[in-house]
């Protein structure tokens, strides 16, 4: 079986760059838009410091009522939801709110019928130490993929692979800006498997390219544009066959995955998906760009 | 085609077999007692599959700071490293006394302690006992009247401040929430460092904590019991008044017990942390998180059956799409988890959430490697090339493509390892073992089992 076979689609003409380049711009920009409107991230407790609880209770739990015994004892500001199961609620607490307090109450009210499931308090301290060690984090991954990728490729190669890495992973963080999804540390983790997975395909498309290149010598810009849409095309069938290999896995463990990892799934899949476009549509015009830029100078 | 060397199939089956005798009876997620009895080793389940508790302990500095001041001391690095090394031990001793199996004690950074616990029966409230000082002090009550310093709600009066040598300290109500002030006087005090044995009695029917000190703690002890009769004593835990009885007469054994309307758990707890003494250093939760078994098990459970529902789509996928070739590739994946599996339980890593995850990402990614390989394969055959050669090239074409793809993911997943928590170093590990482990399996076990079908058979269409 074959789906893709012999394509001859045009994906780097100078027009198709251009609505390319729009179309990621949007993208990004819709993503940071939301970044500034919605206060940034909807940070989890791992970042900000609070608490979360979890009950499953035996019978679907009215949050009105829950919400209301809460506000007696002063709670009134605690986040309640249902997590994944209409009978499992979660309750988040701000930074320094009386946990036990919320314990008594609920275990007065309902008794045997919660049974807590999770419980979670992160202070300040450990939040802030988080935040700088995902900063380093990012950072250090980010220096060692630079690395290699200019070891491995020419400059105007790796600035294509950056490119496309830092648009995934910002239209990744920009969809978790605009869903409110909560951003906590297994998301962190997502974002930077991305950075390690988003090259793959880059890689796949940069290395037919640096094939043909080789064999084509291309002697003028357009011929060169030419070779690199023809390696698009020769390797189009193998980069979609490998996300959709990743996507399948990914999509299922969004589904069935649980709750606790749903948003670290999320992360994954939007990645994945925009990682999938980047390197067709992204990391390969950019090295179009910087060829008809820097030239081919070695 | 020349026949392929026999120490590749030995290689694989060597592999083969060790990797399926360690993961065995870590199927034992699956649970099967009697395999598990032949193969012991299990793979670690982290906390958030197990059900248990993980705190970070922060010792306040601020305060054993402001202690070392009180007695015109400088605190320095070093009293700091002290301080830490013995509220370890003395953990490590509470810990070992509630009797908690495989505890796991850690320091973290320069003033935090991790504490982790799985399987005890209340993790979160054995957590919660050791993590409390414990300090334990006698001081008198002094007989001026509270009055005359204190407002109705037990504040310091605005215009007022309290005598040099007194101070103010409160009792919990818990029955009225309130709470009832005590002037104790500063330098009539037993210090609860003399204190030798504590333990578990009941007077009154009532439960309650008896204490022995030493013959320096006796002394004072008797001093102040004698010289003070009809007067009060408070007894303090932490700078909290748990009770103040009444002196009736003096108490030269240095032996007495603590009331405080202790139910028989508080009451063991307690003789349990004083008994193994004070930490010498406050340490506050700085980050505390509790998974119920029951919650672990459903998470388990979750990430079991998107395991088995990603493995059937892959495995069904590469079947139709790539024919018999996709039937090796798929050989190769299965292979591949056999390994994850088996390597965990070698290392003795754990297994977490997040790693179950890492799992599932990699048998979409280890496929990666022989979607890769059989694209080029076509590719070749396309242009007219012999199935064997096509099959040969096809490997060594992609073979940079893979490694290249690869290394940028096990590179983010090494910063991860070094930066992650527990959870995550879970993914990181099974990430890393599962990218390796696909590069052995998609390059070299699906390579020689191709490379011996054509040896041996004349195969004049590939099925790919």
């Amino acid at each position: 079986m074959e789906f893709i076979k012999n394509t001859k689609i045009n994906f780097v003409s100078k027009s198709v760059r251009r609505k390319a380049f729009f179309f990621s711009g949007v993208l990004i920009a819709v993503g940071l838009i939301s970044f500034i409107i919605g206060g940034g991230f909807n940070l989890g407790i791992d970042f900000a410091g609070g608490s979360i609880i979890q009950y499953r209770f035996e019978e679907r739990p009215d949050i009105s009522e829950i919400r209301d015994v809460l506000k007696e004892a002063g709670l009134e500001k605690s986040i309640i939801q249902t997590f994944g199961d209409p009978n499992e609620i979660m309750i988040k607490l701000s930074e320094g709110s009386d946990v036990d307090l919320l314990k008594r109450i609920i275990s007065k009210e309902y008794g045997e019928q919660a049974d807590l499931r999770r419980e979670e308090t992160v202070g300040p301290s450990i939040g802030r130490d988080l935040k700088r060690q995902a900063f380093w984090a990012v950072l250090w991954s980010l220096i060692g993929i630079l690395i290699y990728i200019s070891w491995r490729f020419e400059f105007k190669y790796a600035l294509g692979a950056l490119a496309a890495l830092f648009h995934d992973v910002l239209i990744t963080l920009g969809a978790f800006a605009l869903f409110k999804f909560e951003f906590n540390t297994p998301v962190l983790a997502a974002i930077l498997t991305i950075i390690g997975y988003s090259l793959n395909d880059t890689i796949v498309v940069f290395d037919r390219i640096r094939e043909n290149i080789r064999i084509e010598r291309p002697r003028s810009d357009a011929h060169y544009e030419k070779v690199v849409n023809g390696s698009i095309n020769d390797s189009l069938s193998r980069t979609i066959i490998t996300s959709l290999t990743t996507l399948f896995v990914v999509s299922i463990l969004y589904i069935f995955g649980g709750e606790v990892l749903r948003n670290f799934s999320f992360a994954l899949l939007i990645g994945v998906l925009i990682g999938t476009y980047s390197s067709v549509f992204v990391a390969s015009p950019i090295l179009i760009e910087a060829h008809l830029r820097v030239g081919s100078k070695k | 085609m020349k026949r392929v060397e026999k120490w590749k199939w030995v290689l694989i089956i060597l592999v083969f077999v060790l990797m399926v005798l360690t993961s065995l009876p870590s199927a034992g997620l699956i649970k099967d007692e009697k395999v598990a009895k032949f193969f012991p080793g299990e793979v670690n389940l982290g906390l958030d599959l197990q059900g248990g508790t993980h705190v970070v302990f922060e010792a306040d500095l601020d305060d054993l700071r402001q202690k070392y001041a009180e007695r015109n001391q400088e605190l320095k690095k070093s009293d700091i490293e002290d301080a830490m090394a013995r509220a370890m031990e003395i953990l490590t001793n509470r810990i070992d006394k509630f009797g908690v199996t495989e505890p796991l004690i850690q320091r973290q950074g320069d003033n935090r302690i991790v504490l982790e616990l799985a399987g005890a029966k209340d993790p979160e409230h054995v957590a919660e006992v050791v993590g409390r000082t414990a300090y334990l002090e006698f001081k008198l009550v002094s007989d001026v009247d509270p009055s005359e310093y204190l407002d109705e709600k037990g504040e310091l009066l605005e215009n007022k401040s309290l005598p040099q040598h007194l101070q103010l300290r409160y009792e919990r109500d818990e029955e009225n929430n309130r709470r009832i002030p005590y002037l104790l006087v500063k330098d009539q005090v037993v210090p609860g460092s003399t204190l030798t044995d504590a333990f578990v009695s009941t007077q009154n029917a009532q439960y309650v904590v008896g204490f022995r000190l030493n013959a320096a703690g006796a002394r004072d002890f008797a001093r102040i019991t004698r010289e003070n009769i009809k007067g009060r004593l408070a007894i303090l835990l932490d700078d909290t008044v748990v009770s103040a009885p009444r002196i009736n007469s003096e108490i030269p054994s240095g032996e007495g017990i603590i009331e405080g309307g202790f139910t028989p758990q508080t009451a063991r707890d307690l003789a349990l942390i004083l008994k193994t003494g004070a930490l010498p250093v406050k340490l506050d939760v700085a980050e505390e998180r509790t998974v119920g078994a029951s919650l672990g098990r459903d998470s388990i459970r979750a990430g079991i059956k998107a395991i088995l529902w990603g493995f059937i789509a892959v495995i069904i996928f590469m079947m139709i799409y790539y024919g018999l070739s996709g039937v090796v590739a798929d050989i190769a994946l299965i292979f591949n988890l056999i390994i994850i599996l088996g390597v965990l339980v070698l290392f003795n890593a754990t297994l977490t959430l997040p790693g179950l995850a890492g799992i599932i990402l990699t048998i979409g990614m280890s496929v990666d490697a022989n979607v890769l390989i059989f694209e080029r394969i076509r590719e070749e055959l396309k242009s007219n090339k012999s199935i064997g050669k096509a099959v040969e090239y096809g490997f060594s074409k992609a073979f940079i493509t893979i490694l290249d793809a690869n290394i940028t993911t096990i590179i983010t997943a090494v910063v991860l390892y070094n930066f992650g928590t527990g959870p995550i170093k879970g993914f990181a590990v099974t990430l890393m073992i599962g990218i390796l482990a696909s590069m052995f399996t998609a390059l070299f076990v699906s390579r020689v089992i191709f490379q011996t079908v054509l040896a041996r058979k004349n195969v004049t269409r590939l099925s790919i």
